[in-house]
């Protein structure tokens, strides 16, 4: 059977150069970065390597990268340690409402912390309005965090302009770069921001490894304590493996990052049109035009999207949904209600993410097999069945 | 994919009964606007024995393989005996359900019961209930079925939570949500 990937939002696949980098870690030169003999030195030296590499990604400084365990862990690190370390000036912080639930949620267990949250709205392409983050400074704002692309509906934010607001009031603002660094260019000092949050498996480097940058003079408070490593803002010894491939992916994503924007726009757009054209019903969630270029969303009407899930798996494609019924809590996408979705129209939720190995072939499967998939489920559907038997009570 | 039975897998892609019955004899509907999962059942009634049974279901995998279930463990039985099949013989018949299913889309014996009790009212020209309401059982699905912890499988009393106010684990859902 063919076999299309095509659910890289949830991770990229390890490339073979970033796999070949990683080996010798996992082998012979296993040594801990902290020891001071040759063994730690190779350690150390190589992930110093990475560091740069990482660094290079985003137009930043070495010495301000921190290396963490994942997106998850930079977004809770930077969300509470930012706002922490600044809590004597004041205890207020913006957050948008389609966040990765590794900023949300920080920012709930800092209400419980005596912090006030303020959630910005979007617009019905999940895009906020700089003008919203000026309406909800106050004197005692400590931290803003909007992230620069929603993963789910691919829209790109207007980080620039948000940072402009935020500089001229002197607060900190962070950017959860998870579905952009290493995807489309990234620098953080033409965004003008304080904070940015990436993750390894996002581009084709390995699970288990995250960074944190932090601009130089940037007070943080460290999740974890304990030890040395990292200057002290993160404790425990590190995942070199994970972090040499990390920096070999970021190097990877530098140099090759125009022709992957190319690769991907076009598949994309291929999508994002011909989907709809082939089958009626069917709406494109997130930006029109200025979206991730590997992102294709939409919501199926009339159907739910873990069965279409099912039934694409069954022909060898693999794509997400954000619909209740996909995740384990059983609540439809907080990103599509925040548009103004209905929980209906979310529950048809379809994600597409593509990746290197995609080519215009996959879209013709795709474009060959979702519609029968559609229409099996229709058939099924008493939402269907009711809204042909109303639209020919209309005719 | 969810972890699913060989049978909720084998019921999901090969649904017995699909479709709408013309001229039914009684059509029951429920719906769960929270969890998403709706459920119309037709039957066909002949010498107090349901001859007939097929359903439309919106629904997730579970919810598809449970009605097909529903309809496959009905048709032809009698009333009495088909207002006896609970979600828990449901559930018992696919080989499990997965716990933060159980209790969203395991509907299907519910839309049978409406469809047969529809059935009885209108022979007998007045409102039927048949059977004893359990607690919060009929008017919960319209304001919202209640919906179980995926971790602790504690119900879960505030539907826009993001924490399980027994576990405090954090709920909700994003495509690679979990994966990050």
């Amino acid at each position: 059977m063919k076999k299309v990937y095509l659910d890289n939002t949830a991770t990229t696949p390890l490339l073979p150069e970033v796999r070949t980098a990683m080996l010798p870690f996992l082998e012979e030169t296993f040594g801990n970065p902290s020891s001071l003999h040759d063994w730690g030195d190779a350690a150390r030296e190589a992930m110093e390597v990475a560091r740069a590499q990482v660094a290079r990604l985003i137009g930043a400084n070495a010495e301000e990268i921190i290396f963490t365990g994942s997106g998850t862990e930079s977004n809770n690190f930077a969300i509470k340690g930012l706002a922490l370390a600044q809590q004597n000036k004041g205890k207020h912080i913006i957050v948008s409402a389609i966040e990765h639930f590794s900023v949300l949620h920080s920012a709930r267990t800092l209400e419980k912390w005596g912090f006030e949250v303020t959630m910005l709205p979007v617009d019905k392409y999940g895009v906020v309005n700089p003008e919203d983050v000026r309406k909800s400074l106050r004197k005692d704002t400590v931290l803003v965090s909007v992230m620069q692309a929603n993963g789910e509906v691919g829209s790109i934010e207007p980080i620039g302009e948000i940072a402009r607001i935020t500089r001229e009031r002197n607060i900190t603002f962070h950017t959860d770069a998870v579905a952009t660094a290493g995807s489309i260019p990234v620098n953080v000092s033409e965004l003008g921001i304080d904070a940015l949050s990436l993750a390894g498996n996002q581009f084709y480097g390995p699970k288990g490894v995250g960074a944190l940058w932090v601009r130089k003079g940037v007070r943080i408070i460290p999740l974890l304590d304990g030890g040395i490593q990292e200057g002290g803002r993160r404790a425990g010894t590190e995942n070199v493996p994970a972090i040499v491939g990390l920096g070999k992916a970021a190097e990877l994503a530098t140099s090759n990052m125009p022709a992957r924007i190319k690769h991907f726009t076009a598949l994309r757009d291929a999508l994002l049109k011909e989907l709809p054209a082939k089958i009626d019903h069917t709406v494109v969630t997130g930006h029109p035009r200025n979206r991730l270029p590997g992102n294709a969303s939409f919501c199926v009407e009339f159907i739910e999207g873990e069965a279409m899930l099912m039934l694409l798996n069954s022909q060898g494609i693999a794509v997400s949904s954000g619909s209740a019924c996909t995740s384990r809590a059983l609540k439809a996408s907080h990103v599509l209600i925040a548009m103004g979705i209905s929980h209906e129209l979310a529950q048809g939720s379809l994600l597409f993410g593509f990746g290197l190995d995609n080519t215009s072939e996959d879209i013709d499967y795709v474009l060959e097999v979702l519609p029968a998939v559609v229409n099996r489920l229709r058939q099924m559907s008493p939402l269907y069945a009711k809204f042909i038997k109303e639209s020919k009570g209309v005719t | 994919m969810p972890i699913y039975s060989a049978k909720v897998m084998e019921h999901f892609m090969n649904p017995r009964n699909v479709g709408e019955i013309e001229n039914a004899d009684g059509i029951g509907e429920v719906g769960n606007p929270v969890c998403g999962d709706m459920m119309t059942f037709y039957i066909k009634v002949k010498d107090n024995r349901l001859e007939d049974v097929k359903f439309k279901t919106f629904g997730c995998g579970a919810a598809i393989a449970v009605s097909s279930m529903v309809s496959e463990m009905a048709k032809g039985k009698t009333l009495e005996e088909a207002m006896k099949i609970n979600a828990n013989m449901v559930a018992n018949e696919l080989e499990g359900l997965p716990k933060n299913k159980l209790h969203c889309s395991n509907l299907g014996d519910e839309a049978l019961h409406k469809a047969i009790e529809n059935y009885l009212s209108k022979k007998s020209g007045k409102p039927v209930a048949t059977r004893v309401e359990t607690a919060g059982d009929e008017h919960e699905h319209e304001t919202g079925e209640p919906c179980y912890c995926p971790y602790c499988e504690e119900e879960i009393m505030d539907a826009d939570s993001p924490f399980c106010q027994h576990c405090q684990v954090a709920l909700g859902s994003a495509p690679g949500a979990e994966s990050r």
